[in-house]
């Protein structure tokens, strides 16, 4: 196949903040009709790249290339009146507004200066079901799950070129789509890679974030691989197998995670931590029992909206019970706050790292304090000493960058983020830590040292209810599994070579009780 | 070399432009008021125009400070005015009504129930936003509205008028040829640093404001972090209602401390904490109450005419907004700002500006 054109061509791109370099000298093509993966661990500079091509950030350096003719890209605006569209990781869309009205934000069609409803909804639900969806235009984003927002969006920067003004050359010309799939489920992503495909073949470019190495190999074309802010390669998909490609980005050979993947089978027999029985809530969660030994590592596996969250929130008080019990360490306890499941010793870092994990305005030091110093109480504050002594502890163990307590959180990578709240949590000694897809949205390196944590934090005496969407992970680290279907714990056993992720799959599609 | 960095490090500083704001103002009155920064000692009492605003704005400090812990909260208090009035009244009322006015036990119980009847306000906004979930600004604006009513009701719709030397010492008198209300407010301030700062309850309250959802599920106790916000409001404002009804010796349910929420607010923003909650500056809302009553004084000295003096003030304050806005300083000065190298650590980030960025060590 002889290469066409680039549709776009960027060389020799710097940007720098703060006088540290978060690209030197990067180069990124990408050819119409093509699903292009962006890779690379958290910091690479993928984000970065991303933001300086959409004209969030201005350059430092470097051109920019797009249909062959130079192009000085300096605000979002212009970016999409060329044709860039973007889709964020985070889902930015107005809650409360409907489907339609956020699919066509800002292109509403209108007559006498006066919105036309019945059109918009016309045209909205024409794009939706265009793109194979089945959704009510009129009602509010914000009563879909998460994961039909993330499509609503795709939908939205796609659609910015098909509807409404419908000037020519308005058309995408390069979509982004920034980790579209960390919030969804199995048959989600499949019906966004048949988008993608069909826009593939209209000619559309696609670049693609994504830390699922499955997902880059079943639907991407050609690869770009970052690190540290620098180009490491380009290669086409098939000709780059999977360890190369990991190698690639993270620099080391992967026996680090070779060596989690032994970790399991080994219960131990423990004094149990903590015990549900009957425990539910209306439209969560249909009761349920449960138990956690010290040192056990309880995998929770099942579908997005199965129930695994609102099970592990109603262990944590975050939500309160309708019916049942729940014992810590034999004692019944009353959980209507976090703060009495904090008190017995639980910790739970939430899925939701921006709106339930962090505070974003505050430093790495004070958001990792910030549990302690609520156990703590106000009149009781942390010394200074010691604070900063556990923070560097933990900013060191952990690995978080940049190393510096007096960073405002929020200018960290996800990555990073993450490690943040794990350190909050840490710091408090927990008996019972929860978590809620720790490894979602960050890259294989730190997903690696995240696991290799829980792995020696359950040889340290800790239970861990461990909470994630990809099955592999919770196979490897569990001693036992529970599987959700349908917001009801359907299964519940001891991991062993026995268990694979068939027999899990198999469980979670066709109902078969244990 | 240095003093570049020096100068650097100076206008990076987050009270670099309140200070530049009040200096100028200060400075703009010195045509006007020959001698403006004299100060005298008459009689044993300093006089002076800076002795006067600082007088004259203390309770404008101690409503703002209150304030910017509610609005740390992510909250807003919009009845201290009415508070200022209620506690005006009813220690007013109290010591009318003792057989000698001078008395200092009458005095102290007129303070204590004022005060007391503040901490009722605070405790009831308190109740309003954090157990019962009603907007700060909606909760708060009943008791802005009630209150005048409750301070009519207990002056019976009189201006009380106090005759009593004990009374009108804290808000109009002098200790060690210093106005009294200056002591008042530093052991306000002092204890209101110390009680933030010295404890972990600014961090709780920065972190109540900055991210609620997030801050109950590390377990804070926000509905009880939200209260105490609100209840020290009220007591700062019941203490700004003692200074004001004592320094004219009446309590007029009707004006005292009218609109004082709104300058209040103002302080706070000028001073660098953010309406939207989280982090909060004690400091800088002090040199924002100055401002704003150097302001007042500037408005009068220089002969402002009374009708447009309200025009005149709005125009100062956007001013002195705009000015500590980095996305307004970075437009007009841009590029001379841009060649000097990028900025390192920016306080008070614009809101446009990245929520992300990765950076490779």
């Amino acid at each position: 196949m002889a290469e066409p054109r680039p549709v776009l061509e960027m060389t020799g791109i710097v940007k720098e903040f703060a006088g540290i370099r978060a690209l030197s000298d990067v180069d990124f093509r990408l050819f119409p009709g093509e699903i292009h993966a962006l890779l690379g661990e958290n910091g690479a500079g993928k984000s970065t790249l991303i933001k300086v091509l959409t004209g969030v950030h201005p350059l430092d350096g470097g051109t920019v290339v797009l249909d062959g003719r130079p192009v000085r890209i300096t605000s979002p605006l212009q970016a999409q009146q060329a044709g860039i569209r973007t889709v964020y990781q985070e889902v930015n869309l107005c809650q409360n507004l409907s489907v339609a009205e956020n699919i066509l934000i800002g292109r509403e069609p209108v007559r006498a200066g006066r919105i036309r409803w019945k059109e918009l909804r016309r045209q909205a639900a024409q794009l939706v079901t265009r793109f194979g969806l089945d959704l009510d235009v009129s009602a509010p984003v914000g009563s879909y799950p998460l994961a039909v927002q993330q499509l609503v969006a795709i939908i939205r920067a796609v659609g910015s070129g098909v509807a409404g003004d419908g000037g020519a050359g308005s058309g995408t010309r390069v979509l982004i789509l920034d980790e579209p799939t960390s919030s969804l489920d199995r048959d989600e992503v499949e019906e966004l890679f048949a988008l993608m495909r069909r826009l593939r073949e209209e000619g559309v470019a696609i670049v693609f974030v994504s830390h699922f190495l499955d997902q880059i190999y079943e639907v991407c074309d050609r690869m770009t691989v970052l690190r540290n802010g620098a180009l490491v390669g380009e290669h086409l998909v098939a000709d780059l197998g999977r360890v190369n490609l990991v190698k690639l980005m993270i620099g080391k050979d992967l026996d680090e995670l070779e060596e989690l993947s032994e970790h399991h089978g080994q219960s131990q027999a423990g004094e149990t931590v903590v015990k549900a029985e009957g425990l539910s809530r209306a439209g969560a969660i249909a009761p349920f029992d449960l138990e956690v030994r010290t040192g056990e590592v309880l995998g929770l596996a099942g579908l997005l909206g199965s129930g695994r969250t609102e099970l592990a929130r109603l262990l944590f008080g975050a939500d309160t019970s309708d019916s049942g019990r729940v014992y810590f360490e034999g004692q019944q306890a009353a959980l209507r706050e976090p703060n009495d499941a904090i008190g017995r010793g639980v910790a739970f870092l939430s899925e939701n790292r921006r709106t339930e994990g962090l505070v974003p305005d505050l430093t790495v030091r004070e958001n990792i304090i910030l549990a302690l110093q609520a156990a703590r109480g106000w009149t009781r504050p942390v010394p200074a000493s010691q604070r900063d002594e556990l923070v560097a502890k933990y900013i060191a163990a952990l690995d978080i960058r940049p190393a510096d307590p007096e960073a405002k959180t929020g200018s960290l990578s996800g990555g990073n983020q993450q490690k943040v709240l794990l350190a909050r949590w840490l710091l408090t000694r927990p008996k019972l830590l929860i978590l809620d897809e720790p490894t979602r949205g960050i890259d294989v390196g730190a997903k690696a040292e995240i696991q290799k944590l829980v792995v020696s934090l359950s040889e340290e005496g800790v239970a861990v209810v461990y909470i994630s969407a990809e099955l592999e992970e919770v196979l490897r680290l569990s001693h036992t599994m529970g599987v959700l279907r349908d917001r009801r714990l359907v299964a519940r056993m001891a991991n062993g070579p026995d268990v694979t992720a068939g027999r899990v799959l198999e469980i979670i599609a066709s109902g078969e009780h244990q | 070399m240095s003093l570049t960095s020096l100068w650097r490090a100076a206008t990076q500083h987050r009270l670099f432009w309140p200070v530049t704001a009040l200096v100028a103002l200060l400075v703009i009155n010195v045509p006007f008021t020959p001698g403006f920064f004299e100060i005298h000692l008459k009689n044993g009492h300093l006089y002076g125009s800076l002795v006067s605003i600082v007088l004259f704005g203390s309770p404008l400090i101690l409503v703002a400070i209150g304030m910017t812990l509610v609005i740390a909260t992510g909250g807003i208090d919009l009845s201290v005015g009415a508070v200022v009035a209620i506690s005006g009244a009813l220690a007013c009322l109290v010591v009318s009504k003792q057989g000698n006015e001078d008395a200092v036990g009458g005095v102290l119980l007129a303070f204590a129930l004022a005060l007391a009847a503040a901490l009722v306000c605070g405790v009831w906004n308190g109740l309003l936003v954090a157990r019962l979930g009603i907007q700060p600004i909606i909760a708060t604006l009943i008791l802005m509205v009630a209150g005048r009513g409750i301070a009519q009701l207990i002056t019976s719709g009189q201006i009380i008028t106090v005759n009593s030397g004990a009374y009108s010492l804290i808000g109009g008198g002098y200790w060690l040829a210093l106005p009294f209300s200056l002591f008042v407010v530093a052991l306000v301030v002092v204890l209101s640093m110390a009680l933030t700062r010295r404890t972990a309850l600014g961090l709780l309250v920065e972190a109540v404001g900055g991210n609620a959802e997030a801050s109950r599920l590390v377990g804070i106790r926000s509905r009880r972090i939200k209260i105490m916000a609100y209840v020290f409001c009220g007591l700062c404002a019941g203490i700004a209602g003692l200074m004001i009804s004592s320094n004219v010796s009446a309590a007029d349910g009707n004006n005292a401390g009218l609109w004082i929420e709104l300058d209040a607010i103002l302080a706070v923003v000028i001073g660098g904490t953010s309406l939207t909650g989280g982090r909060f500056h004690l400091g800088g809302t002090i040199i924002g109450a100055l401002i704003i009553q150097t302001l007042t004084t500037t408005i009068y000295t220089i002969g402002v005419p009374t009708q447009t003096n309200l025009v005149f003030k709005a125009v100062v304050v956007i001013v002195v907004c705009l000015m500590q806005s980095p996305a307004f300083r970075a437009k007009v000065f841009g590029a001379r700002a841009q060649r000097r190298g990028p900025a390192r650590k920016t306080p008070g980030v614009p809101a446009d500006a990245p929520q992300q960025m990765e950076v490779s060590p």
